[in-house]
C-alpha cells in the first residue's frame, strides 16, 4: 500500500481526501467562456467565517470577457479563503472551501496548499453554473450513494435522484426507494414539450439585478424549430439589392389615390410579398420542402408572415396567395398582425405556408440573414428602403435601394435556382407594374 | 431416501467405478491396508486386491508423478493425498505437468487423473496441515476442481471426476466425512453430477449466499439464521465446481436477488471470492443493489489454537452480520 501512495504523489491525495473523505466543498475557479484559462479574483463578498446561502454572490471574478459574479451552490460556512482579491487563479484551483456547520474544519484545512499541481480533471468538477443537480451530486454538493440497480431504475423510469431519500447503509439509494419515488417524482425532464436544450458549455453567473423569465409556450416553440432548423437544415445565403424608387413612386401614387378615397393604405411589405408570389409562379422549386425520400413543390403558395408580437413572433399564413390581388393580401396582412398583437390569432392560421417573409426594414436594418422556417425550403429577408448614392452608368446618383436577402435550404434549393428566384423578386420590385397585370 | 455419510458415498463410487472400468485404481498413502486415514476406501483393498487399490510410499512427488504417467498411458488413477496440504512437495507434477500434457502433446496424450483428499480448516492440526488450495489450482488452465459439499455431491461428483479425460482435483473436507445426507441407491441407476454445474441449496429471494464445500453448510445456516430472525429471505448457491465454474447460475441468482455474498473458507487475497466478485461486478453490475460481500478466512496462516482458529473461519455469525451491513 505504501508504495503505492508514493506512486500518486501527495498532490493527487490531497485531492482525493477532498473529494472522498471530508465532506467541505471546493469553491474553484469556474470557466466562464470558452477560452477562459485563467480568472482574477476581483473581489471577496464574503470573508472567512461567513456563512452562505445557495445563490449568495460570493465574488466576481474577472475573466477574459468580462467580470462576472459568482454564485454559491452550497451552503454552509466559508472556513478558508485560498486566493485573495487581485490575484490570477487558473480555472479549476480552489479559491475557497466551504464546510458544513458541523464539520471538523481543522482535518480541511490542511491539503489545500497543494492544489497548484494538482490534476486539471479537478477543472471540470464545479463549474458555477453547475445549478441543475446531476444524478452523481446531492443537493447538498456531496456525492449521491446510489446502487448500480437504483440508478439503472431511476434512468429507465425518469427519477430524478436528488430528490429521493436513500434507507440503504450511508443512505445510500436502493432499488426500494427509488420505486417508491417514481411516482411522486417522474417529471419529464426532458419531456418533447420542454424546450430546447441549454446548449453545453458555461453560463454566466446569475446574479440577483438579472431577471429570469420562465419559457412561454412561444418561446419554447421559437426555441425548437429554430434550433431543428439550424440543426438539420443545411442553410444557404444570397442577396440582392434593388432599385426601390420605382416601387415607392408607384405605392405613393396608389396611396394618394386612396387616401382621398378612404381606400386601402398599402404597406411596401405588401409590395414584397406580392412580388413573393410572382417569383414562386415562375419558380415553383423554390416554393417546396425536404420530404425525408422526395422533394415536394406546393402548387398553392402560402406566404407565412412573421409578425413581431411583444414577447416574441408569430408565422400566420396567407393561403393560396396566388389568387389573391393585392388589396386582399395587404387586407389580409393588416387583420392578422392586428389579431397577433391581440393574440387572437386561430391555430389553422398558421397551416399551409410554404414559404416565410420576415421584413426588419421598419427597424432600419438594411440586410440581415433569415434562418429558414422549417418545414420550408426559403425565406426571404427584407431590408429598409436605404437613400444612398448608387452609380448608374458610370454617374454618381442618389438612389433608394433595398436589400432582399433568401435563405435556402439546400438539400431543394441550388444555388443557381435561388439565384433566379431572387432576381425574379428583384425584377417585381423595380418593375413594379409587372405585378398588376 | 437413504442416508448415508459422505465418506461412505466416495466409497460407494469408487466401488462402482472400479467395478465399471478395469483401468480405474486407487493410490495413496494408506488407502489400502490401512482403508485410508480417514476411511474413505475402507473395504475397497479387501475387494478389489493389490493390482486395483495400492499403498503408496510417503513421497507424494513421487507417486503423483507415477500417476501423471500412467494416466497418460491409459490407467485411470484415482490418487489421495492425505492432506491436501501436501499437495506444495508434488507441485511440478500436479501443475506443470498434469495440467500441461494435453496441451503441449498437441492433444495427443491425455491426463484422466484424479487427485483427492481432504482441504479445509478447522480441526487444529496447525497451518501446514490446513491449505484450501481449490483457488490456487483452478487458477491453472488445464486443470479442474470441485469441492462437494454434500454426501450426494460427493459421490456424483467423484464419479463424474473419474470418467474425465482430464485432471481433476477434488477438494473433500474431514469436517464433511461423517456428515449424512440422502444419496440415491445404486440399485436406482449410475448416479452422477456434470463438472461446471451449480446447485441451488436453498431458494431464495433476498439476498444470494454463493458458497463451495464446508461453507456450503456455513451458508445454509446463516440462512436460517436470517430467516428467523432477520425476515431476510436468502439463497444458497453451492458452486461445486470451481472450474468449470457455473457463470450462469451465479449471475442469475444475482441477478434475482440483487445483492451477493460470498462465504469461502479459502484466504480472502487472490481467492475464489475474488474471482467470483469480478464475475460478478462484470456480469451484473447494473442489477447490484449494494456492494458485495465476502466472509473468508482471516487472512492469516491456518490458527493453532482451536479457540482462534474457530473464529478465524467463516461462521454463521459472520456472514449474518455481512448480509445485514448491505440489507
Amino acid at each position: 500500500m505504501l508504495e503505492f501512495e508514493g506512486n500518486i504523489g501527495t498532490a493527487t491525495i490531497a485531492v482525493i481526501i477532498f473529494k472522498n473523505l471530508v465532506m467541505p466543498i471546493n469553491i474553484e475557479m469556474p470557466k466562464l467562456s470558452d477560452t477562459m484559462t485563467e480568472g482574477t479574483l476581483v473581489s471577496w463578498r464574503k470573508k472567512a467565517g461567513d456563512t452562505v446561502e445557495i445563490g449568495d454572490i460570493i465574488a466576481e471574478i474577472e475573466t477574459d470577457k468580462a467580470t462576472m459574479e459568482m454564485e454559491a451552490f452550497d451552503e454552509g460556512t466559508i472556513v478558508e479563503i485560498l486566493v485573495q482579491e487581485g490575484t490570477k487563479a487558473p480555472v479549476g484551483d480552489v479559491l475557497a472551501i466551504i464546510a458544513e456547520e458541523d464539520e471538523d474544519v481543522s482535518v480541511v484545512t490542511a491539503p489545500p496548499a497543494a492544489p497548484a499541481t494538482k490534476a486539471p480533471a479537478a477543472a471540470a468538477s464545479t463549474p458555477v453554473a453547475a445549478a441543475v443537480p446531476t444524478a452523481t451530486v446531492a443537493a447538498d454538493g456531496s456525492r449521491l450513494r446510489v446502487s448500480p440497480l437504483a440508478r439503472k431504475i431511476a434512468a429507465e423510469k425518469g427519477v430524478d435522484l436528488t430528490t429521493v431519500k436513500g434507507s440503504g447503509p450511508s443512505g445510500r439509494i436502493v432499488k426500494a426507494d427509488v420505486e417508491s419515488a417514481k411516482a411522486a417524482s417522474a417529471t419529464p425532464v426532458a419531456a418533447p414539450s420542454s424546450a430546447a436544450p441549454v446548449p453545453q458549455g458555461i453560463f454566466p453567473a446569475v446574479g440577483a439585478d438579472d431577471k429570469v423569465t420562465p419559457l412561454s409556450g412561444m418561446r419554447k416553440i421559437i426555441a425548437e424549430r429554430l434550433l431543428l432548423s439550424k440543426q438539420t437544415i443545411p442553410h444557404f445565403y444570397l442577396h440582392v439589392e434593388c432599385d426601390a424608387a420605382p416601387l415607392m413612386a408607384l405605392r405613393k401614387q396608389i396611396n394618394a389615390q386612396t387616401e382621398q378615397t378612404g381606400g386601402n393604405k398599402y404597406s411596401v411589405n405588401d409590395f414584397v410579398v406580392k412580388a413573393m408570389i410572382n417569383s414562386c409562379e415562375e419558380v415553383p422549386a423554390v416554393n417546396a420542402a425536404y420530404n425525408g425520400d422526395s422533394v415536394v413543390e406546393f402548387a398553392n403558395v402560402g406566404i407565412s408572415v412573421a409578425i413581431a408580437v411583444e414577447d416574441g413572433l408569430v408565422t400566420p399564413v396567407v393561403k393560396t396567395a396566388q389568387n389573391k390581388s393585392l388589396l386582399e393580401i395587404s387586407q389580409e396582412i393588416k387583420a392578422m398582425a392586428k389579431r397577433a398583437r391581440d393574440k387572437k390569432l386561430l391555430p389553422n392560421e398558421f397551416d399551409g405556408g410554404t414559404i416565410t417573409i420576415s421584413n426588419l426594414g421598419a427597424w432600419g436594418v438594411e440586410s440581415f440573414d433569415a434562418i429558414v422556417n422549417p418545414p420550408q425550403a426559403a425565406i426571404v429577408s427584407v431590408g429598409g428602403i436605404i437613400e444612398k448614392a448608387v452609380s448608374i452608368k458610370g454617374e454618381i446618383k442618389s438612389g433608394l435601394r433595398m436589400n432582399i436577402g433568401l435563405s435556402c435550404d439546400h438539400r431543394v434549393v441550388d444555388g443557381a435556382v435561388a439565384a433566379t428566384y431572387l432576381n425574379a423578386v428583384k425584377k417585381f420590385i423595380e418593375q413594379p407594374t409587372l405585378m398588376l397585370v | 431416501m437413504r442416508e448415508i455419510e459422505y465418506r461412505d458415498a466416495l466409497n460407494e463410487a469408487f466401488d462402482e467405478e472400479l467395478a465399471r472400468d478395469e483401468n480405474v485404481v486407487l493410490m495413496g498413502e494408506e488407502v489400502a491396508q490401512y482403508n485410508g486415514a480417514y476411511k474413505v476406501t475402507k473395504g475397497l483393498w479387501d475387494k478389489w486386491g493389490d493390482k486395483r487399490v495400492m499403498d503408496m510410499p510417503i513421497s507424494e512427488a513421487g507417486f503423483i508423478g507415477m500417476g501423471v504417467g500412467a494416466s497418460m498411458l491409459g490407467v485411470r488413477p484415482v490418487m489421495e493425498l492425505m492432506f491436501w496440504s501436501f499437495h506444495s512437495v508434488a507441485f511440478d507434477q500436479l501443475v506443470n505437468n498434469a495440467a500441461n500434457v494435453r496441451y503441449m502433446s498437441g492433444g495427443l496424450c491425455n491426463c484422466p487423473i484424479v487427485i483427492r483428499g481432504p482441504a479445509n480448516g478447522g480441526t487444529n492440526v496447525g497451518a501446514t496441515h490446513s491449505h484450501t488450495p481449490e483457488g490456487l489450482f483452478a487458477a491453472f488452465p488445464g486443470l479442474k476442481v470441485v469441492s462437494p459439499a454434500t454426501a450426494a455431491d460427493a459421490k456424483g461428483l467423484m464419479k463424474s471426476a473419474i470418467r474425465d479425460n482430464d485432471p481433476v482435483y477434488v477438494m473433500e473436507s474431514t469436517l464433511l466425512y461423517g456428515v449424512k445426507g440422502p444419496v440415491p441407491d445404486p440399485n436406482d441407476g449410475d448416479f452422477t453430477i456434470p463438472l461446471g454445474v451449480a446447485d441451488i441449496k436453498r431458494e431464495g429471494s433476498d439476498v444470494s449466499l454463493i458458497a463451495h464445500g464446508q461453507s456450503v453448510l456455513v451458508a445454509l445456516e446463516a440462512a436460517e439464521i436470517l430467516q428467523s430472525e432477520h425476515g431476510i429471505n436468502a439463497e444458497v448457491v453451492d458452486l461445486r465446481s470451481i472450474r468449470p465454474l457455473d457463470q450462469d447460475a451465479i449471475i442469475n441468482s444475482v441477478k434475482k436477488t440483487n445483492r451477493a455474498v460470498i462465504v469461502d473458507e479459502s484466504k480472502p487475497f487472490c481467492g475464489v471470492s475474488s474471482q467470483l466478485i469480478t464475475l460478478i461486478q462484470e456480469y451484473a453490475f447494473d442489477d447490484l443493489d449494494a456492494p458485495i460481500k465476502r466472509v473468508c478466512s482471516l487472512d492469516a496462516p491456518a490458527i493453532y489454537s482451536p479457540a482462534l482458529e474457530s473464529e478465524q473461519l467463516p461462521t454463521p455469525a459472520k456472514v449474518v452480520k455481512a448480509v445485514l451491513s448491505i440489507s
